[in-house]
């Protein structure tokens, strides 16, 4: 049978993964959300594991509220990179250095 | 190796496989449909947790909408992808070294001697008829019932920021004035003009 430490260890995985996925690609800007999402997800993985083995369904309730502020985050996050994209014509992280001092 | 711990590993490896290839990918379409996979492979392992509500709602959600406004998006753009990938090999090293540290930490914490099946029991499998979507509603519509409504007003939030930040008037388009059409007189419509007959050649 399947402990609650194998869980939590994919997703300590998945969460590093997506940690490295953030410092690899600094400059583009789609794939830091897509890390973001990665990293909610590893989240969600804990939460509903924790769920199952502790018999509490409050976890799931968790998974559902950060399901649905993941899904309203993207969106307007996609909505400011359309935005961006339209004013600036790239979405490099470094371009982006209008608020420098 | 029974089968349970079989569907685990097999849906493990393909989750983390996906994982790392959205990060590694060069293409961001590629990368957007790599995080499709890693979404399916977790709603797979949901259901093994029996959490078949979330599960669904994840392929739901995340696959049928969240994922398909990102494909929708890079593809709108017409990003080029060379300058972005510039310092992936700079940052390979620190990436991968910070990764590996908060994986081993992590593993540190929780590895089985911690939470393996002796620290915390390993609970029977529900019957036939338990419906996990049952469970979590009563829960949702009664103890939860005030955070529900705010993750309502939160998503309609994000509706009415989404559209505001995208719209645009721009110059020289043709569009209709409802206001100007409902409040239009005969008199704006037709001009009569007075005049003398021509004279008769």
């Amino acid at each position: 049978m399947i402990a609650l430490s194998d869980y939590l260890i994919l997703g300590a995985i998945l969460f590093g993964l997506s940690v490295a996925g953030i410092f690899l690609n600094r400059k583009n800007v789609i794939i830091l959300l897509m890390a973001i999402e990665l990293m909610l997800l590893a989240v969600n993985m804990n939460f509903v594991a924790f769920s199952y083995f502790l018999g509490d369904t409050a976890g799931q309730v968790f998974v559902f509220f950060i399901l649905t502020v993941a899904a309203a985050e993207a969106a307007i996050g996609l909505a400011i990179l359309v935005v961006l994209f339209r004013n600036r014509q790239t979405i490099n992280v470094d371009d982006l250095d209008t608020m420098k001092g | 190796m029974d089968f349970e711990r079989f569907i685990f590993y097999f849906f493990a490896a393909v989750l983390v496989f996906a994982a790392g290839r959205v990060i590694t990918v060069r293409n961001p379409v590629h990368a957007a449909l790599h995080l499709v996979l890693a979404f399916f492979t977790c709603a797979a392992l949901w259901l093994l947790l029996e959490a078949e509500f979330l599960a669904i709602a994840l392929v739901l959600v995340y696959v049928g909408a969240v994922m398909v406004l990102f494909l929708f998006v890079v593809m709108m753009l017409d990003i080029n992808v060379s300058p972005l990938r510039e310092g992936f090999i700079r940052y390979l090293p620190v990436g991968l070294s910070v990764a590996a540290l908060i994986v081993i930490e992590m593993f540190l914490v929780v590895r089985a001697r911690n939470f393996g099946a002796d620290a915390v029991a390993i609970p029977a499998r529900h019957g036939a008829d338990y419906s996990n979507t049952r469970e979590l509603g009563s829960v949702l519509y009664t103890d939860y019932v005030y955070p529900f409504e705010i993750a309502a007003v939160i998503l309609l939030v994000a509706i009415i920021a989404a559209i505001v930040l995208t719209m645009r008037r721009r110059p020289g388009t043709k569009h209709q004035n409802p206001v100007d059409q409902v409040a239009v007189k005969s008199s704006d419509r037709v001009r009569l003009v007075k005049m003398k007959a021509e004279e008769r050649q």
